[in-house]
């Protein structure tokens, strides 16, 4: 178990700089995902930690070690690709012993630790299967054991579920993450899914074209986006211009469909001056009621334009003055009607503040 | 018609041009053979048409024959194995070169365009007396006097590997084009070396696309006089050389029936062992 640190690296390929200069520290034990759209340079980040790319600038620290020169197969690293990448002309036991046999280990002890790896992933009965004859969750299971078998200093999981049906993949989703706490090895989750990622990780690296666009804990970066980016990629908002004034510490933005909202400090980290902001409001902040609003609630007449009805919630598209915004509801019972008048409520204290 | 009955017989409709042609252009004639090989050239040089066992009972018992069968199989084994240790790793170089794969493979069939003839006789400029390779060591002083180096077993199966190496280049490239290189960087990051990792993942893969090549190399030498007869000295001919003599110089069709038949029947042999262990489905992708 290490940590990773990540010291000004770049990576280019040839004109195209797959990752800006960009730092960041991975503690040991934790679950850190590194989540972005495709293209975003998460995977080429984690290549480079594994040792498949080598880094165009910067150094990689393992543990504190530098292993920029450090080959590959002397890191000692536990490695799960989306499409499993077992040994298809080997048996489960032969893959998951795979590893096992260049490091030094008696060869009387790899049956039994063979067996642990598979009891751990919950599969302990195929070991004398070849892998095609597993379905592909099973499959995932067998590569997260060969992995870790190896008692990894840190496991690199490269959108490890992507490739596996959307039940099967919540499945897997709560099994990885009770394996990972289980041995609390140092992992490096790299998806394009914000779910996956807000639901398992201990921190979220999000990126975006190269560049880091935030990093913190999953409600953190949920909550207080950092950027506009990061706003639209998790979850669903809208964002407002505003204007932003600063009165002792208080933050209050003044934008034409809300008015005057004024914003908790903690939501507004990232607001020094005063002049243009952007008014940052989840969709599942804004509440549709035909009911007048709470004291301290923002009320906004608005209509509905669009519902698309999606079961347990509903999302709305909404007209307030010249503005459209978007809204996801639960609902108990019928969903508003295209056309209905309806109030929009907002808390003030859920909305966050960007500068413009 | 039921559905079920007009499907089963689709294939066969789309079959049965090529069905035909091989029908009449393949089994046909190689029946004409078999009929021959049981014919007799008699003295006069006519044909006696019957039953007769003499041309087996000559191909298959004269030491001459059986010697050259084997030096023919001696040479397409060597020139196989030569097609093997060369062809591979170019067909790695290939199959892992990012983005010029398509311009590579080109490369690798542009001597097709030109005849098999043609490029087996272009080594006669090279490497015969007044050849380019002659030529460069007068020149330079090395020597005084023109080496001969044509007309021996090596030239044959140097000939031969400069036939055959594309069908190995291209029968492994196919085998290794379709391995996923997230297996060796999976062996590697578990500890193995990429010469390790190569051995215990991607050379045992390719084995299929090797064993393949092989095949083709080995069949299609095996069954060559062009080479023998262009590059080869008296003492070099080889088993299809047998044949040519027999049916076209000595114009005895009986016998030179029964020595194809033979080839036919060992090299036969050698695809039936190939396909009980592999099966043919491998040879077909590397065609393709």
């Amino acid at each position: 178990m290490s940590s990773v640190t990540l010291n000004n690296i770049v990576k280019r390929f040839g004109t195209f700089t797959a990752v800006h200069r960009s730092s960041l520290e991975i503690p040991e034990g934790a679950f850190v995902t590194l989540l972005g759209p495709s293209g975003c340079g998460k995977t080429t980040n984690l290549r480079m930690i594994a040792g498949l790319l080598d880094p165009t600038e910067g150094e990689i620290l393992i543990g504190g070690r530098r292993v920029n020169d450090v080959p590959i197969h002397k890191r000692n690293l536990g490695l799960v690709f989306q499409n499993y990448a077992l040994f298809p002309h080997k048996t489960v036991a032969e893959n998951v012993a795979f590893g096992l046999k260049y490091r030094n280990v008696p060869s009387s002890d790899i049956p039994r630790r063979v067996q642990e790896a598979l009891d751990l992933v919950q599969l302990p009965n195929v070991g004398d299967r070849y892998p095609k004859a597993l379905s592909g969750g099973q499959q995932q299971r067998i590569a997260l054991a060969r992995a870790i078998v190896i008692e990894p200093d840190v496991l690199l999981l490269d959108e490890p579920l992507s490739a596996l049906d959307a039940n099967l993949r919540e499945d897997m989703r709560v099994e990885l993450k009770r394996i990972q706490e289980r041995i609390g090895v140092t992992t490096v989750f790299v998806t394009h899914d914000q779910s996956e990622a807000l639901a398992m990780s201990d921190q979220i690296v999000v990126m975006s074209e190269g560049r880091v666009e935030q990093v913190g804990a999953p409600e953190e970066v949920y909550n207080t986006p950092a950027s506009e980016f990061v706003a639209h990629f998790l979850g669903a908002s809208n964002i407002l211009a505003a204007r932003c004034a600063l009165s002792g510490g208080a933050v209050t933005l003044h934008e034409k469909t809300f008015g005057t909202v004024p914003i908790p400090a903690a939501k507004a980290p990232r607001i020094t001056s005063e002049g243009p902001a952007k008014l940052v409001v989840r969709a599942e902040k804004l509440v549709l009621s035909t009911s007048p609003a709470p004291e301290g609630v923002i009320s906004v007449p608005a209509t509905v334009q669009t519902v698309d009805y999606q079961g347990q919630s509903v999302r709305y598209f909404v007209q307030a003055g010249d503005t459209q915004l978007q809204a996801i509801n639960m609902i108990d019972g019928h969903p508003f009607a295209v056309g209905t008048k309806v109030n929009l409520h907002l808390r003030p204290q859920d909305c966050a503040a960007l500068p413009g | 018609m039921s559905v079920e009955a007009r499907e089963a017989r689709q294939p066969w409709i789309l079959l049965s041009p090529a069905l035909t042609a091989v029908a009449l252009l393949l089994f046909v004639p190689l029946l004409f053979i078999v009929v021959y090989s049981f014919w007799l050239r008699t003295a006069t040089g006519a044909d006696q048409v019957g039953f007769f066992l003499d041309n087996w009972q000559e191909a298959l018992t004269d030491a001459f024959y059986r010697d050259i069968l084997l030096n023919t199989l001696k040479i397409a084994a060597i020139t196989t194995f030569v097609c093997a240790v060369m062809g591979y790793p170019a067909a790695y170089f290939i199959a892992r070169s990012k983005g010029n794969k398509a311009i590579l493979l080109l490369l690798l069939m542009l001597p097709f365009w030109i005849s098999y003839i043609i490029r087996t006789m272009s080594w006669i400029n090279i490497l015969g007396v007044s050849g380019a390779f002659n030529s460069a060591l007068l020149a330079l002083g090395i020597i005084n006097e023109p080496i001969q180096m044509l007309y021996n077993e090596t030239t044959v199966i140097l000939g031969l590997v400069h036939f055959l190496l594309p069908f190995m280049v291209l029968n492994v490239f196919v085998s290794l084009d379709g391995i996923d290189t997230n297996l060796e960087d999976a062996a590697n990051s578990l500890g193995a070396t990429r010469w390790q990792a190569f051995l215990q993942v991607t050379l045992p893969l390719s084995l299929p696309g090797l064993a393949a090549g092989g095949l083709l190399c080995f069949v299609l030498g095996a069954g060559t006089y062009i080479t023998p007869l262009v590059l080869g000295g008296p003492t070099d001919a080889m088993f299809a050389n047998l044949v040519f003599e027999a049916i076209i110089t000595q114009l005895n069709w009986p016998l030179g029936s029964a020595l194809s038949l033979m080839l036919l029947g060992v090299l036969g042999v050698l695809v039936l062992i190939y396909n009980r262990y592999l099966g043919m489905a491998q040879l077909m992708k590397g065609l393709g």
